[in-house]
């Protein structure tokens, strides 16, 4: 009953999802019917203005928003599994530091300006930094400990920062080109930009789902996990690849968008419990779901000019976060109680 | 038959030596006590035996064999562990938490079988915490939380128990329901039980075979009437103590010297019949 139960809410968050993606698609500057969106997928006229915005500007985008709202929903759910900490998100592993110093670096000293190329730029950024992380964080006897992993996380943002901020002192002309990415933002992307990166967020999503079960164990703490026959030491570094992969490629192609990674895990847990089993399916719609409503609100705060993204996230974000931090702090009060 | 063994046993970490070339054998059907002071090496010693640590030199034998040639799932498969304190996370439920205890039993895919219903349903009854399998964790007491702990490394349906301190954060009440409940495992199920102990007179209440950890080694070992005596207290806990009779039980049972009021009069502290001049003095 309990099952059938969840998949009704799992249900649910997939016609909200159809409906903001809808929403995403007719909704902006030009409205455009339902009906005239249908048939530009169904009969394509080039002739028709409406039809081009789709194609071009709008679908683009309303696929961006999905891809990367889910991408960061179920890394961010990963990291708070991995650091078992609730106010963990992929921004803390350095991931956003880290393609952003590659953009910069890559913009000053070589002169790339192809939006392309940032996107794989990116990307590697992104991997360096979550891979010195984790060599940084496995120091020692215990291995890779949720303290650990957040204080090389720190450490690291901190390095990759600096650079970045000393390389724009140096060369003022980069800002330009980072401010994109500063804010965040999932319109301008053509389908050519980001076809090659969804195959690989699609296979990084499909790998988190077939490890729910084993996050649930992860999650009880590692003598219990490993006193159950979990091999956690390759648990956590296939959840720490998939969560650089996911995070990485959400930052390559739509820059620094805060606060998705961090609250959707949240709503998530509140509708769906802490099986990570139906928590992280339902952590992506919702995330693609959020971004794609963030997305259309950007549209309309200050018309004829969009709101960037993330600005609109850390809108939406932030008040949720103090709530969330309180909340941590009086349940956190309770435990210690518990435990004498 | 011993169904875990030490041989040459060296454990430590950070270039500090904790257990030193230890040889212990580990009686089987039986509940064995590790008592010592705080950080004595005798958790160290319980983890290593779950292979949760590796050892420095020598080996743990499970079952005859190597218990580090064996891997994660087979060990998890002969023997549970309940470590010390464990925290479940927010809002799992009882029932939930029991589950996970047949993780080693399944495959990458496997579905949940009639053999896991049926073996998370026993461990649930014999934990008596059948009425209480839909509540959250966080919401039980300290005693019942304890139990469903129980109940899942009961659900992995091993033959050997290992608990680190299972009693500590429990009022007095709440852990002998904790260690009546393992004494019951043990004689029903005939399960061995080894754990971690800090109250000496519980610990010779309950354990047919009692190991003194110290020094880096095994002080001393065996039934606890036999070797639990006030020389044994004061080279482990480096505690003066007077050993007498639990007058409900019979096992022995320690009495620390040290200051407090002194409500008999003139008491000594070699006072072999303080129990009856405490009784004269009182009446």
């Amino acid at each position: 009953m309990l099952r059938s139960f969840r998949s009704y809410q799992l249900l649910i968050a997939l016609l909200m999802l159809a409906t903001a993606f809808s929403a995403s698609i007719v909704l902006g500057q030009t409205s455009i019917s339902l009906k005239t969106a249908y048939q530009a997928f169904t009969q394509y006229d080039p002739t028709v203005i409406d039809h081009i915005i789709i194609t071009t500007t709008r679908l683009s985008r309303a696929l961006t928003a999905i891809f990367v709202g889910s991408a960061l929903a179920v890394a961010g759910a990963l990291m708070q599994a991995l650091t078992r900490n609730p106010l963990a998100s992929p921004g803390i592993l350095g991931i956003n530091a880290g393609a952003l110093f590659g953009i910069v670096l890559s913009a000053t000293l070589f002169s790339v300006a192809s939006l392309q190329y940032y996107v794989w730029i990116a990307f590697t950024g992104a991997g360096i930094a979550g891979g010195m992380v984790y060599c940084l964080g496995a120091i020692g006897r215990d291995g890779l400990t949720p303290v650990k992993l957040v204080l090389a996380g720190a450490a690291i943002t901190a390095l990759f920062v600096s650079f970045t901020q000393g390389l724009l002192v140096v060369n003022q002309e980069g800002l330009d080109s980072i401010l994109f990415w500063l804010a965040g933002s999932v319109a301008g992307r053509s389908l050519e930009i980001i076809t090659p990166v969804l195959p690989f967020i699609t296979l990084m999503l499909v790998a988190s789902l077939l490890l729910g079960r084993h996050i649930n164990i992860l999650i009880s703490g590692e003598d219990v996990a490993r006193g159950l026959g979990q091999r956690t030491v390759m648990m956590k570094w296939l959840m720490g690849l998939i969560v650089v992969g996911l995070a990485g490629s959400a930052v390559a192609i739509a820059g620094n968008i805060a606060f998705v990674g961090l609250i959707v895990p949240h709503m998530a847990r509140a509708m769906f419990g802490t099986d990570y089993r139906w928590m992280l399916p339902g952590c992506a719609m919702l995330g693609a779901t959020l971004l794609l409503a963030a997305d259309i609100m950007a549209r309309f705060l200050i018309m004829p000019q969009e709101v960037p993204i993330g600005v609109m996230t850390a809108l939406l974000g932030t008040p949720f976060f103090i709530f969330l931090a309180r909340r941590g702090m009086t349940s956190g009060k309770k435990r210690e109680v518990q435990y004498g | 038959m011993y169904p875990l063994v030490s041989q040459s046993l060296s454990l430590g970490y950070d270039g500090k030596l904790i257990i030193n070339n230890l040889d212990l054998n580990i009686p089987e059907a039986r509940i064995t006590v590790f008592v010592g002071s705080n950080g004595c090496g005798k958790s160290t010693l319980l983890k290593s035996f779950a292979r949760l640590l590796k050892p420095q030199q020598g080996s743990v034998l499970l079952d005859g064999e190597a218990i580090q040639k064996q891997s994660t799932r087979q060990v998890a498969k002969k023997l549970a562990i309940l470590p010390q304190g464990p925290a479940a996370p927010e809002g799992l439920t009882v029932y939930q938490l029991v589950q996970q205890g047949r993780y080693p039993h399944q495959g990458w895919l496997q579905q949940w079988s009639e053999e896991d219903e049926r073996v998370v349903n026993r461990a649930l009854k014999s934990t008596d915490m059948h009425e209480l399998m839909h509540r959250t964790v966080d919401s039980l007491s300290g005693g019942q939380r304890q139990r469903a702990w129980i109940a899942m490394t009961l659900a992995q349906d091993t033959n050997i128990l290992l608990l680190d301190e299972p009693t500590t954060y429990l009022d007095l009440t709440h852990q002998i329901e904790i260690l009546d409940l393992l004494y019951d495992l043990n004689e029903r199920e005939n399960k061995t039980i080894v754990m971690v102990l800090h109250d000496l007179n519980l610990a010779c209440r309950y354990a047919h075979h009692i190991v003194a950890v110290n020094n880096r080694t095994v002080y001393t070992q065996g039934l606890p009437e036999r070797v639990i005596t006030e020389k044994t207290v004061k080279d482990v806990f480096h505690l003066d103590c007077h050993i007498t009779q639990d007058p409900l039980f019979g096992t022995p049972m320690c009495i620390p010297h040290g200051k407090g009021r002194h409500v008999r009069e003139k008491a000594k502290r070699t006072d072999k019949n303080s129990q009856d001049t405490y009784e004269a003095a009182v009446a």
